[in-house]
């Protein structure tokens, strides 16, 4: 039984293209999925529709997002905020934006603690201080009480982390978290990620461009194309022997660290025109609500 | 440290600019046509007594002479004489601060209650019709001066419906017991509500008329700022925390959204301190401004001095106020 089970859903932008189309896919408990795509594939879109933050020009149209039991999308809104605000949380990718700059850090790890969950504040700062010892950060009680302005652009994501994580919920999105990161910082985010994911057995829905980051972090990995799911396969088999075309070529022309002189490969035009044949396809039975 | 060399600085540039004020306001009433002493004297007076009368308010030196004896004047404490009044300009000017100090404030704090509530309500209910009514409202708001939502309250609750007083700061017939001027402070600390309420009956519609074309203009820039802050990041994030929409704009937007719009409210209020001149004119209220005209309609030449000085002094602390509330409000700016 999957934990996070995403069936058929679609989403269209208004009186515009279809962004999502019919994605399928399940996340079992304390796994990890990659989402991979090129950009405007519907890849961040997945993530923004568990979370209920998509754009209002955004509707999705059909579909349905069952975490833990419940369809998301049957809910009312108030109740469906509840539960994404309990059991699910997001680590964003720039952590230069995503901390609110005129607020403390220390709030901004404990507020869905204490104002979601009810817990006496006390016990909430205690909590911020584990988690930010589990991220590696030094001297937390005065990182707690510092701006956002006054860390580092690694610092702030490795609070975003330890926010992400201070409710242990059960899913967390990652959207392209360590994309804005310096080379050598994203080693160890990603290191990071991994070993608090282990730790939590959370299931992460690992949004990403890179299938670098993919290898080293996901058990399962789906491929999207213009918000369609062409391979969806565990990691092992994804890289010995991926079934799609458009998933073979994505990894062909992916940089290999081994082989630095390697030249790179684009997506052959071939294989361009049949992935597009696909999606075409797939929108033929299906007409604009 | 940093602040207090901020403060030092801002008082250094401030004396700059009020110097400059007296020197332009102290030239340009003087070479304007028309001239106090022919105002005093009756028909038919000779030329033997408009000199004698010259050489008493110094006017038969020349200008820079008289500035020179003005600012020494000034230096210590001595605003010269009113040429009507025949009182101290300082003593006259101060005594009416106080009316125009709370007519400002009043009108302020109506308009950043009203214009603050639109936004939000604006933002929380955006792409609906409330938003529209309120894009609506905030645009005749605007495009009507402070001076025509004077003559419109007037008719409206003066005339039409009277239920407000329209002339006067209290009702004469009151017996006052106030040591000080600032009859509306002094009547919350001594617990005479019903001079409040008198007080109230008769400054609601001159703080609305100024009030209103302020509460249109925060509305508009709060919402607009608003909107952009809950495109950001960290208000993304804010939601997926579990927040309701107004708790997200309450904790997570507004503040931030508040910045610019604060910059914005104090050179607005400085115009709307410039507004009262007209809208005290228009209620007889007796502040400063009402003040101005008549030491105009005089050509009470020390009493316009003295009231340009203290406008100006008011104009300048205003700044200064936005500028530390900006400074006290921005985590970058406290700490950097």
């Amino acid at each position: 039984m999957s934990f996070l089970s995403i069936r058929n859903l679609s989403a269209v932008l208004e009186g515009g293209p279809r962004l999502l189309r019919s994605v399928s896919l399940d996340l079992a408990a304390g796994e990890v999925r990659g989402l991979v795509g090129e950009s405007g594939a519907g890849k961040s879109m997945i993530g923004k529709a568990i979370l209920g933050t998509l754009p209002r020009a955004v509707s999705i149209v059909e579909g349905e997002i069952w975490l833990d039991g419940v369809d998301l999308l049957r809910l009312p809104p108030a109740r469906r905020r509840q539960i994404i605000g309990a059991s699910a949380a997001l680590i964003p990718q720039d952590p230069l934006t995503a901390l609110n700059p005129s607020r403390r850090i220390g709030p901004q790890i404990t507020d869905r603690l204490v104002h979601i969950l009810g817990w006496p504040r006390a016990r909430a700062e205690a909590r911020a201080l584990d988690l930010l010892a589990e991220v590696q950060i030094d001297n937390a009680p005065r990182v707690l009480r510092s701006y956002p302005h006054e860390l580092s652009g690694g610092m702030r994501q490795r609070i975003l982390i330890a926010a992400a994580f201070a409710a242990e919920p059960k899913l967390i999105v990652a959207d392209e978290p360590t994309t804005a990161l310096d080379v050598t910082v994203q080693k160890q985010i990603l290191r990071l990620i991994k070993g608090m994911q282990e730790r939590h057995s959370t299931a992460i829905l690992f949004v990403t461009h890179d299938l670098g980051v993919v290898s080293k972090v996901c058990d399962h990995l789906s491929v999207l194309y213009q918000g369609k799911v062409v391979e969806d396969a565990p990691m092992r088999r994804f890289f010995a022997a991926p079934a799609h075309p458009y998933a073979r070529a994505l990894l062909a022309a992916t940089p290999q660290y081994t082989d630095p002189e390697g030249s790179l490969l684009p997506v052959p035009d071939a294989v361009i025109a049949q992935v597009r044949a696909e999606v075409a396809k797939a929108d033929a039975g299906w007409s604009h609500g | 440290m940093a602040l207090l060399r901020t403060i030092l600085l801002r008082l250094l540039t401030t004396a700059i600019t009020l110097i400059g004020v007296a020197v332009i306001v102290f030239v340009v009433i003087r070479v304007v046509p028309g001239n106090p002493i022919a105002m005093m004297l009756p028909p038919g007076a000779t030329e033997a007594d408009i000199d004698r009368l010259k050489a008493l308010y110094g006017f038969d030196k020349s200008i820079p002479a008289q500035f020179v004896i003005w600012v020494q004047g000034v230096m210590q404490g001595n605003f010269g004489t009113s040429i009507s009044s025949r009182q101290p300009v300082l003593g006259l000017v101060l005594g009416r601060l106080p009316a125009t100090l709370e007519l400002s404030l009043m009108a302020l704090v109506m308009a950043v209650i009203g214009g603050g509530l639109a936004a939000l309500t604006g933002t929380r209910l955006r792409g609906g019709r409330v938003e529209g009514a309120i894009d609506v409202a905030n645009g005749m708001a605007l495009s009507v001066p402070d001076f025509l939502w004077g003559l419109v309250l007037i008719l409206l609750f003066g005339v039409l419906w009277p239920v407000f007083h329209i002339s006067g700061r209290i009702s004469p017939a009151l017996d006052l017991p106030f040591a000080t001027n600032f009859y509306l402070i002094e009547s919350i600390l001594r617990l005479r509500f019903d001079l409040l309420a008198d007080l109230l009956a008769h400054m609601l519609l001159p703080a609305l008329a100024l009030a209103i074309p302020l509460a249109a203009i925060i509305a508009q820039l709060l919402k607009q700022s608003l909107k952009e802050t809950m495109h950001l990041d960290y208000v993304t994030l804010a939601r997926t925390r579990g927040y309701s929409e107004s708790a997200v704009i309450w904790r997570e937007a507004l503040p931030n959204a508040l910045l610019p719009t604060l910059t914005l409210v104090g050179v607005q209020f400085t115009f709307l301190i410039g507004g009262t001149v007209i809208i005290e004119r228009l209620f007889s209220y007796e502040g400063l401004g009402n003040m101005a005209i008549d030491a105009v309609i005089n050509r009470d030449l020390p009493l316009i001095q003295g009231i340009v000085i203290l406008f100006a002094v008011i104009f300048t602390g205003v700044n200064l106020v936005v500028d530390l509330a900006y400074a006290a409000l921005n985590p970058r700016l406290r700490h950097g």
